[in-house]
């Protein structure tokens, strides 16, 4: 049996309640962790490997250590809920069926962190969402676990549920502050970073819903624990959506390191009907594609910075051998096309401009040079961008061009 | 004439702009509600919202236009918006989309002549499990196949 420490409610009647989460051992991390040194709960989580969740990966508790502790500024916490990256949708399962989980992991970062105010950050289109938090939310502060004195310790923590309109790139920290701010959603160059200038110029913690999530599980099992359900230096489990050509496609809460094989043909029930594997995307769109033959990776970030591709947010994309890279490709560039904010040249320019050659490859008005002025082009935008957008989408696009270019070059002579 | 908000919706802007440091910070979530009360953000509604919140309505603008969700334009009394990201591309979103062009008889991008549909194309909604899928208004539908999708715009009113 592997651990379900996020999922273990989902699909239970009205698991959202805090009723119902009470029952079930609910904020006990919360009270506990009131009674624990703000300095020891930071290194517990280092000492948990807990890594983002979000994408990058980065871990949690060596994040919040970089807030500085005196300050005469406030601080804010903003929970990334903007879940855009395509192939991703767990955190929209956590706060649907376990959104006092999340709360239990947002107050607690506040208090070890000393932040008083936190936004969660929510995408436009999760508006019944967005209405079960503000509930959800209103039940906690009934109950004293939000708002002035938190269980009598004195801490105090407001929280705000901010819906986004419509924008891939508001996922970005930094763009997501500027959005936060009532802003356009351009990212900030770093540094410096939110840690020391974030929110309203404050220093600043962004993190991932399910990175958050996270945080109760360690108070209640302990760092040990947590890290050992997972690798070294990357504790835990991940929520792998799984989606595309699978019998049982889904949200599978499996220990970090996992195999992706496993996870297809395992828990998502294999291919689809007679179907057979062409290609897998393993962390969201932003991950270079694997082949059928390269699945027997583990799970967990480093093995995947191994075969040149990343965890991200271990939404899994699966392709069939009926559907063709070509497609992929055109959504893939299509996507980014769109949704690059413009600030610089090398992505704005460079992805609309591949896109366009995208689609006359689509067409057959291509030859094989437009193969390599793709190439070229996603190679002009590596390292050359303001945010990761840049590379979020030169990454992908090389690894279709390099394992399916002889199958998007016969495309074109058909 | 030129939009008011309503007294509730005033009530809320109150609420909203209470949650931040900066008044400008209630921008986005106030245009969310003057989308929801108008059924668009064109000029009249940018100027409003910059009268209550304080700022120069070029501000505005600049924020309406750079967010999907903020049309400018009125929209159907159902807005149609079928995902052609990776998922639902895979699991054939775009022969859906053709059967719901031609049942509807409009392209994406446009709304029929009795203001009941608009249709869109969007990027990945966050509920690739269920590809192919659809949003209609606030609501999610997924795992469609040609019989689904007749059955819940036949439906709509
Ligand atoms: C283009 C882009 C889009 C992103 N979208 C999201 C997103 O939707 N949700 C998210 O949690 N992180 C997203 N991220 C990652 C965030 O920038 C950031 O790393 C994360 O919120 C940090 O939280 P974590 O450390 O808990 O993962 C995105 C990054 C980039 C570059
Ligand atoms: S890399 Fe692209 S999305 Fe990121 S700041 Fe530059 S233009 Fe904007
Ligand atoms: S790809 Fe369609 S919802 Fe994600």
């Amino acid at each position: 049996m592997s651990e379900k420490y996020l999922s273990r409610n989902f699909g239970v009647t009205d698991s959202h309640k805090i009723e119902v989460y009470l029952k079930g051992n609910g904020y006990s991390a919360v009270r506990n962790a009131l009674k624990i040194k703000p300095e020891n709960i930071i290194e517990e989580i280092k000492k948990a490997g807990l890594r983002g969740r979000g994408g990058a990966g980065f871990p949690a508790g060596v994040k919040w250590g970089f807030v500085p502790k005196k300050t005469d500024k406030p601080k804010y916490l903003c929970v990334n809920a903007d879940e855009g990256e395509p192939g991703t949708v767990k955190d929209r399962y956590i706060m649907t069926h376990n959104p006092h989980q999340l709360f239990e992991g947002i107050i607690i970062a506040s208090y070890a962190v000393g932040i008083n105010t936190a936004f969660i950050y929510i995408r436009g289109e999760y508006e019944n969402i967005a209405q079960r938090l503000e509930e959800a939310l209103d039940e906690a502060r009934a109950e004293g676990f939000l708002g002035k004195n938190i269980q009598g310790s004195g801490f105090n923590l407001d929280v705000y549920v901010h819906r986004g309109a419509g924008a891939y790139i508001c996922g970005e920290e930094t763009a997501l502050l500027e959005s936060l701010e009532g802003k356009r959603g351009n990212p900030r160059l770093k540094p410096p970073f939110p840690a020391s200038v974030g929110l309203f110029n404050c220093p600043t913690v962004i993190n991932n819903v399910e990175t958050l999530a996270n945080v109760p599980v360690i108070i209640n099992v302990g760092a040990d624990a947590f890290q050992k359900t997972g690798q070294k230096g990357d504790g835990g489990t991940r929520i792998f959506g799984v989606s595309g050509m699978v019998k049982k496609p889904g949200v599978y809460e499996l220990p970090v390191g996992t195999t992706l094989r496993d996870i297809i043909f395992k828990h998502a029930g294999g291919m689809k009907g007679s179907r057979r594997l062409k290609a897998v995307i393993p962390g969201g769109m932003s991950a270079p594609v694997l082949t059928a033959d390269e699945i027997d990776v583990p799970m967990d970030f480093e093995s995947l910075m191994e075969k040149k591709s990343m965890l991200g947010s271990a939404g899994i994309i699966v392709i069939d051998q009926e559907t063709s890279m070509v497609d992929v490709l055109k959504v893939v560039t299509k996507f980014y096309a769109h949704e690059s904010c413009g600030q610089c040249t090398p992505c704005r320019i460079g992805n609309a401009w591949i896109y366009r050659i995208v689609k006359r490859v689509a067409a057959r008005e291509a030859g094989k040079r437009d193969l390599d002025t793709i190439c070229r082009l996603a190679n002009n935008m590596l390292g050359k961008t303001l945010c990761p957008l840049g590379d979020a989408a030169a990454m992908p696009i090389l690894a279709i061009m390099k394992k399916f270019r002889t199958e998007i070059e016969s495309h074109l002579e058909q | 004439m030129s939009p008011q908000f309503s007294e509730k919706a005033l009530k809320q802007v109150e609420k909203i702009v209470a949650r931040y440091p900066h008044k400008e910070a209630a921008l986005l979530p106030v245009l969310v509600l003057a989308r929801r009360e108008f059924g668009r953000i064109a000029e009249e509604e940018e100027k409003l919202v910059a009268a209550i919140l304080g700022i120069k309505p070029i501000k505005v603008r600049e924020v309406v236009t750079f967010y999907s969700m903020l049309n400018r334009e009125k929209i159907g009394k159902y807005h149609i918006q079928v995902c052609s990201n990776i998922s639902c591309t895979v699991m054939g979103a775009e022969t859906l989309l053709d059967h719901i062009r031609k049942k509807i008889g409009i392209e994406p991008g446009q709304t029929t002549e009795d203001g009941k549909f608009s249709l869109s194309t969007v990027e990945c909604l966050g509920a690739c499990e269920m590809a192919p899928c659809m949003m209609v208004n606030e609501h999610y539908y997924g795992n469609l196949d040609k019989k689904k999708i007749d059955k819940i715009l036949d439906k709509m009113e």
